[in-house]
């Protein structure tokens, strides 16, 4: 056993972890707020990434701004793809909405694509120093940065929907509409406002690992990497999402690990959520925290 | 049976309302155009020629996600990894168990079905985005399958396979495999066509409407729902055979997740729940593409050329046009193109009293 190795492996768990349980969380705003499914969760961090770098490269403005800019364009863009697309929609049998969301996942991959070529672009050095050493180990920089957001990030969710007034609005509306309604939630605006949220932190979430990985269309493999993370948690719960997150990225690097050591199957790191999923589908549908839905007739 | 149907249609009797064709016409009609089909080979060029073929394939698998999708109300955004599933087993079935390829088609379709319904078990528990989400993994642990197993799908290399023949008589052009995809196509359709007819048609269509309700009369939403997906791997399977013995060389990079998600624009294009939608559907999204090398063609040396640099772009911009579609069919005209055309049916016939 290399324990050194599991050792790193686990960090890098942990780190690639957090940022799944952020984007799985955003999943979970737009499915708690208005039922959609959204597939092209993904693409909202690819835009967002590709955004960030585009203003950096092109007019060489402090990173600060560059990501301000991303985050207010990622807002209005959210907005405008609820209004536009999202709400003719509503009423509509699930299959519709998810295939939609599907149309849109792929349209925007390809303009991505089209955009800015298929290769994968660095993103211009933020910090001065490449590592920083804790607990006697060698951390990049950038990794410690997109833990650091990602705990942020989490606990902005945790207070905005505990003390926040939109957000008390918003968990209104998730638990039923009618009742929002009449006690005066506009739900149009919860709606358009969590594909706004969601948008934004997808946003910080593709920008953070382009800074570790470099700019490509391979990030909106996150998207689909985001699905047994969150039926792991259970669809409706933001808990879940986050720990469901944690879980993915822990459990992605130590089948990596043991797939190296021992097993010698190769692509474990891609596959091994999957299979779980498929499990966690059979014996658990409504995951660890979700809610499970009861029917009447 | 009569030539036109009467004013006020009314149907007195279940075989008259599930009868095919309605008319005796309408029967005429298809024949008349089969026929014409046959002939397609004689008067067409072969690039025309390998776009029908390709309709046929790509058809039969439309045909059976939209059996699983339209009629039964499930999802399944894995329908390419079962077709590349049938296209290797096929091969394999040809290059290491020495299995005629004339047989290979329908085994392959059998072998399809089995692997379809495993990764349909969940569909008994699930519904909805859940299923959407486990079709989703089983697509990535097929495709990966695919790349691993270099004993069944020959791994990065693909596999090389033999072309269809009958009777020591090989089907190896594009003239002489058409009608082989031909043959199939009008028998997979037919099949398509009588299954919902009989009980277990209904019985789908139920399970689509009411769930609950359908458990209630008497349906075993369980098997079902297993059912549809065996029978939508199984077109899957046959389609992916054909594509094999056409091009006789299978790659493991084909069968992609927007593979799938094409398959799901074909039946959103063409209609949910309509058997020969799934026809037109295909042949939409396979003309799209066409259609947008003819306007790039059309437009080269101009403006629009210049400033988009339309001729490296071309792949990138069908992708959008696949994506693009998909949402204004869900947006404007979620039936489909069957749905249009019944519309244009009816105008016809009440000319000029439309309205």
């Amino acid at each position: 056993m290399n324990w050194n190795l599991l050792f790193q492996l686990v960090v890098n768990g942990i780190i690639v972890g957090a940022l799944y349980g952020v984007v799985a969380m955003s999943f979970v705003l737009i499915y708690k707020a208005s039922q959609v499914v959204n597939f092209a969760q993904g693409e909202f961090l690819l835009i967002g990434a590709w955004a960030c770098w585009w203003l950096l490269t092109t007019y060489q403005i402090p990173f600060i701004w560059g990501f301000l800019i991303t985050l207010a364009f990622m807002m209005a863009f959210g907005v405008i793809l609820q209004i536009v697309v999202l709400r003719p929609m509503i009423g509509e049998p699930v299959i519709s909405v998810i295939m939609v969301t599907i149309g849109l996942s792929i349209f925007f991959q390809a303009m991505m694509k089209w955009m800015f070529g298929v290769f994968a672009k660095p993103f211009p050095p933020i910090f001065e120093t490449q590592t920083v050493s804790v607990l006697g180990l060698q951390v990049q920089s950038v990794y410690l940065m997109s833990l650091i957001i990602s705990v942020i990030i989490m606990a902005g969710f945790g207070w905005f929907f505990k003390f926040s007034k939109m957000g008390l609005a918003m968990r209104a509306t998730a638990f039923d509409q009618q009742v929002a309604q009449s006690l005066g939630i506009s739900v149009r605006t919860v709606f358009a406002l969590s594909w706004a949220i969601s948008a934004m932190v997808s946003a910080v979430a593709g920008v953070v690992v382009g800074t570790v990985n470099g700019v490509s269309s391979a990030l909106s493999f996150f998207g689909i990497k985001v699905f047994p993370a969150v039926i792991l948690g259970g669809l409706d719960s933001i808990v879940g999402a986050v720990v469901g997150g944690l879980i993915v990225g822990l459990l992605e690097n130590v089948a990596h690990f043991f797939d190296s050591q021992f097993l010698n199957w190769g692509n474990m790191y891609e596959i091994a959520p999957f299979y779980v999923l498929i499990i966690i589908l059979m014996l658990k549908p409504y995951g660890l925290f979700g809610t499970k839905d009861i029917e009447r007739v | 049976m009569t030539t036109l149907i009467p004013c006020g249609d009314f149907k007195t009797g279940y075989s008259a309302d599930t009868t095919i064709f309605p008319t005796t016409t309408s029967r005429n009609m298809v024949i008349v155009g089969i026929v014409a089909l046959c002939l397609a080979p004689l008067v067409m060029d072969k690039y025309p020629l390998s776009l029908l073929i390709q309709i046929g394939y790509l058809g039969i698998a439309a045909l059976g996600l939209n059996i699983l999708v339209g009629f039964t109300g499930q999802i399944s955004i894995g329908h390419a990894a079962f077709f590349g599933f049938g296209a290797f087993s096929s091969a394999w079935l040809v290059s290491n168990l020495h299995v005629p390829v004339f047989f290979a088609i329908p085994l392959a379709g059998v072998m399809t079905t089995a692997v379809g319904m495993v990764f349909g078990l969940p569909a008994a528990r699930l519904k909805g985005l859940y299923l959407a989400i486990a079709t989703l993994a089983a697509q990535v642990i097929l495709q990966d399958f695919f790349a691993r197993a270099s004993w069944f799908s020959g791994g990065v290399a693909g596999t090389l396979t033999e072309s269809f023949s009958m009777f020591g008589f090989v089907f190896d052009t594009d003239e002489r495999y058409f009608y082989v995809v031909l043959a199939y196509v009008v028998v997979m359709y037919v099949l398509g066509t009588n299954l919902m007819r009989t009980r277990d048609g209904r019985a789908l269509v139920a399970v689509r409407d009411h769930y609950l309700s359908a458990e209630m009369m008497g349906i075993n939403l369980t098997k079902y729902r297993t059912l549809s997906f065996g029978i939508a791997a199984f077109y899957a399977g046959i389609g992916g055979a054909l594509y094999a013995h056409y091009l006789q060389f299978v790659s493991v990079e084909g069968f992609t997740i927007l593979f799938s998600i094409q398959f799901l624009g074909m039946i959103i294009i063409g209609g949910l729940g309509s058997i020969m939608g799934s026809l037109m559907g295909t042949a939409f999204m396979v003309l799209l593409p066409e259609s947008m090398q003819w306007l790039t063609d059309a437009l080269a040396g101009g403006a629009i050329d210049r400033a988009l640099d339309l001729r490296n772009s071309l792949a990138f911009l069908r992708e959008m046009a696949i994506g693009a579609v998909i949402i204004l069919f869900l947006i404007f005209e979620p039936d489909g193109l069957a749905h249009r055309w019944r519309q244009v049916k009816a105008y016809w016939k009440l000319y000029p009293f439309s309205h």
